[in-house]
């Protein structure tokens, strides 16, 4: 590796924000030609944004471009469209599988970049009527495929695959753009969690495939969330948090547990819990879950069996579409779900939101436009509805029950006195939800359930999307409640953090079952390590 | 004094926003039609009197749109499925001998059971249908209409003043509702002003009454929930409604007051009209409720009121004074030109809520 040598790709003071929201500050990073880069770090840390600078995606552009500069080969460039960064030279692989199921492995690698031949016809017509040269797309693509040393029919559907071949015909069809259109050959490589959907084996296969990649000299950036796999493969090691570049290493030597702290680990100090963890030892059980099942899509739950204690409040967290908003969304009855769920020893049927409700438990959803909130309706009826319904809260009643009138006045001062706990920010009550920004919309879904005086209440992700201001106060608002009214909570957030800075004990999904539950005063170096799979002796494996 | 001025600039544009420039703009035509009509010699009190009854004729129908659109069904295509129920009412009164005002009651009370079982069947069908309801209401409403005209033939009316005088069976395509239910409404506690204008009071208490249950219905526990099913589905489940249930009750009612507005409609009219008679009805009273401003999933009372009344008066008013100004007999020919390009325009002017 030769010092002078110009990098193949540097990206200097790369900073961006959303609207205020600063999501990436500062990152500086260089990768020279056959250099593996692993890119880590937990959701939301600004990884899949700074790909998208990378490749210069419409989103960054529509938001207000960035700040900093992109060189490759020393050279300033600056990619209006991702098609600019193709022909660069830079290919990406996705994570969601962009491939047309029943096309073969051939036509997807070459669509619409398939040789053609002259005929005829194309001569009288235009180049519309040319025909595709088949033997020389079976050879680009076979060559291509060949270059990751993988068994790969070439001539197979996609929709028959197994999902490895699928990632495999990807890769391929990067590779296969230095033969057409990119001008001297792809030169970098950006996998987004290749290995996410992989068998082990597979995910092997693929990592041999890499190493070969590189010794041809195509720099790599591989972001996953498997940590071992980081550290057979790669050169160096980047770990992001909230924006920021945490650490540059070299991948030689480096163990899980150091990679885990990085990423999850603010300084442990900065955060003090204000109370003691509670101990639950002669606490009831107010919430038992047994085996419960849930087919939400993206986010299955196989196998949960988790006990809830009254008073507590118990943090779920884990990698997204690992399973924990499944869990609330199953148990509320607005996904299909089966196994068990008792609520003060009572069994509370499955499938009802009703049930739910009716037993003293709410919901506050993570879906706040899709699930939380009437977005055509006044905030007087996203707070009252849902306590109106099913608990007949601010109605009156004329002829013993038969009519049941909307108690106007009541509502009004309901939502009053929620807007100014709760600081809502809006010109009057009358306001539709859909005018109000995210946190304010957040606020109205507590209040919402606040409305309802749950026992227990779920909240799913509370402070996605929404600014850091309000972000505390939906916290503070959440831990006052459960100290003051003494409700239960449930709180599902990707945040670790967020967890460990509210939460008694923390639970970490991953596949659809508990890993393990925690206190929150825990190491956050031993939630990353359950994270990604690897437990230590102090978790206490899933309390049943 | 500016800025009272400016006060008022921005009231009045506040106004004219919330009311809608369709409807301004339409009314204000509505409004030249009249001015335009003395000078044609159109008689002013005909006009009035005519756009009156026509209002009142139409009212309870543009008002069976409102709870299905509040319940998220979309507009009431399936219109002939309650007229239908009507029709079945109104022909059982009068084969049961009901005279007068208590053939009017009577087929209410006839028509209501029908009107529940139809509105039942219809909201289960809507029910596996989300999203495509309004698609699958116009051909609900359509193939009722099919149904019936086997039906009308062969169910077993024997009253002579309604069925073929040839063969002694089958109902008439039109039957007069003379010595029946005709003018019960329009007659009751009428006013005459002129020779020409009547306002028919009893109509506009009819149509009052119902806007007054429907509007009350809203304010309740159950119509809160309606709503709320139309403005968000998947909210309302959240919040432990059976969003089925609910919808179903919507489409009940719907179908009742389309079964009401065809029996007001025929006391008014003369005539009960069978067989094919049903099958454009929808269209109007769609077309006025959206021309009243409401939307896909938003309608209230003011939006049926507005509605019917410009789109009733605009039909009424242009035949008769184009028909006047251009001197020959073109009215039947306008009168459909206006009726439907009234209701490509408020097609047109669909809007649906955000999701």
């Amino acid at each position: 590796m030769n010092e002078k040598e110009t990098p193949l790709l540097e990206m200097k003071h790369i900073s961006k924000d959303f609207f205020g929201n600063q999501v990436l500050t500062d990152v500086n990073f260089t990768l020279r030609q056959g250099e593996i880069l692993g890119l880590v770090g937990e959701n939301g840390a600004g990884k899949s944004t700074l790909m998208k600078i990378l490749f210069g995606m419409d989103e960054i552009h529509q938001t207000g471009g960035f700040g900093g500069e992109v060189l490759i080969n020393g050279q300033n460039v600056q990619f209006a469209t991702p098609i600019d960064a193709l022909a660069a030279g830079i290919g990406m692989v996705h994570q969601e599988f962009s491939l047309l199921p029943d096309f073969t492995a051939t036509e997807n690698i070459l669509l619409n970049r398939e040789p053609l031949k002259y005929t005829a016809l194309s001569e009288l017509f235009g180049e519309r009527l040319n025909i595709l040269d088949r033997e020389k797309m079976t050879e680009i693509s076979e060559k291509a495929i060949g270059r990751l040393a993988v068994t790969l029919d070439a001539e197979m559907l996609v929709s028959q695959m197994p999902v490895g071949h699928k990632q495999f015909t990807e890769i391929a069809r990067e590779l296969s753009k230095e033969a057409t259109d990119v001008a001297d050959g792809i030169k970098l490589l950006v996998l987004d969690e290749p290995t996410a959907v992989l068998s082990e084996q597979e995910a092997e296969s693929l990592l041999t495939a890499m190493r070969l990649l590189a010794q041809s000299g195509i720099a790599i950036i591989f972001i996953t969330h498997r940590l071992q796999e980081i550290i057979d493969v790669c050169d160096t090691i980047m770990v992001m948090r909230d924006g920021k570049i945490i650490k540059t290493v070299p991948a030689k030597g480096v163990v899980i547990p150091e990679i885990a702290r990085w990423m999850v680990g603010r300084e442990v100090n900065t955060i003090s819990h204000k109370r003691a963890a509670l101990d639950n030892t002669d606490r009831e059980i107010l919430l038992r879950l047994q085996n419960l099942w849930v087919d939400m899509p993206g986010e299955i739950v196989r196998d949960v069996d988790l006990n809830v204690y009254r008073g507590e409040i118990l943090g779920i967290g884990g990698m997204a579409g690992q399973g924990k908003l499944g869990i609330p969304n199953g148990a509320m009855g607005l996904f299909p779900a089966g196994g068990q769920v008792f609520f003060e020893g009572q069994e509370i049927p499955l499938n009802s939101p009703r049930n739910f409700l009716d037993a003293g438990m709410a919901f506050v959803s993570e879906d706040r436009r899709g699930v939380g909130l009437l977005l055509d309706e006044s905030l007087e009826w996203n707070v009252s509805f849902t306590a109106m319904q099913v608990q007949e809260k601010y109605l009156k009643k004329y002829l013993g029950g038969l009519f049941k009138w909307r108690d106007q006045k009541a509502i009004e001062e309901a939502t009053q006195s929620y807007v100014k706990q709760m600081e809502i920010r809006c010109t009057s009550t009358k306001q539709k939800a859909k005018e109000l920004s995210g946190g304010n919309q957040q606020k109205v879904c507590l209040a919402k359930a606040f409305a309802v005086e749950p026992k227990l209440l779920f909240v799913s992700e509370p402070t996605r999307g929404i600014d850091i201001g309000a972000k505390s106060l939906v916290l503070q608002a959440l831990r006052k409640y459960n100290e003051i009214q003494g409700t239960t909570i449930v709180m599902i957030s990707s945040e670790l953090e967020e967890l460990r800075s509210i939460c008694d004990r923390i639970a970490i999904v991953s596949d659809g079952k508990v890993l393990g539950i925690l206190p929150a005063t825990t190491d956050s170096a031993e939630f990353g390590l359950l994270m990604v799979g690897q437990k230590s002796e102090l978790v206490d494996g899933g309390s049943v | 004094m500016n800025i009272k001025v400016e006060k008022i600039i921005s009231a009045l544009t506040q106004w004219m926003r919330s009311f809608g420039l369709p409807r301004i703009i339409i009314g204000l035509f509505l409004l030249m039609l009249f001015i335009a009509a003395p000078f044609v010699g159109v008689n002013i009190g005909t006009s009035l009197s005519d756009t009156f009854n026509r209002f009142g004729m139409n009212a309870v129908m543009v008002l069976a749109m409102v709870p299905m659109i509040h319940s998220g069904c979309g507009l009431n295509f399936g219109l002939p499925l309650g007229i239908i129920a009507g029709l079945l009412g109104g022909t059982l009164s009068m084969q049961f001998n009901f005279t007068g005002p208590t053939s009017f009651l009577m087929a209410i009370v006839f028509a209501t059971p029908f009107a529940v079982i139809f509105g039942w069947g219809y909201g289960q069908l809507l029910n596996r249908v989300k999203g495509g309801e309004m698609m699958i209401a116009t051909y609900v409403g359509f193939s009722s209409v099919a149904f019936m005209c086997i039906m009308w033939l062969l169910l077993p009316y024997s009253n002579p003043t309604m069925v073929w005088g040839y063969a002694g069976k089958g109902l008439r395509t039109t039957i007069s509702t003379e010595g029946y239910y005709l003018h019960v409404l329009n007659d009751f506690l009428s006013i005459r002003i002129t020779e020409h204008l009547t306002i028919p009071t009893g109509m506009f208490l009819f149509f009052g009454l119902l806007a007054l249950i429907i509007w009350a219905f809203l304010h309740t526990k159950t119509g809160t929930a309606m709503t709320a099913v139309g403005s968000n589905p998947v909210f309302a489940r959240a919040s432990g409604i059976h969003v089925d249930n609910i919808r179903a009750l919507s489409v009940v009612m719907s179908t009742w007051l389309g079964a009401l507005g065809i029996l007001a409609y025929q006391q008014s009219f003369g005539f009960i009209q069978l067989y094919m008679g049903p099958f454009y009805m929808a269209l109007p009273a769609v077309s006025a409720i959206l021309i009243g401003g409401a939307s896909v999933n938003k309608a209230t009372i003011t939006n049926v009121i507005v509605g019917t009344f410009l789109f009733q008066g605009i039909l009424t008013m242009t035949p008769s004074v184009m028909n006047s100004m251009i001197k020959t007999d073109m009215s039947e020919v306008i009168r459909i030109i206006v009726s439907n390009g009234m209701i490509l325009y408020a097609l047109t002017r669909k809007t649906e809520a955000t999701r």
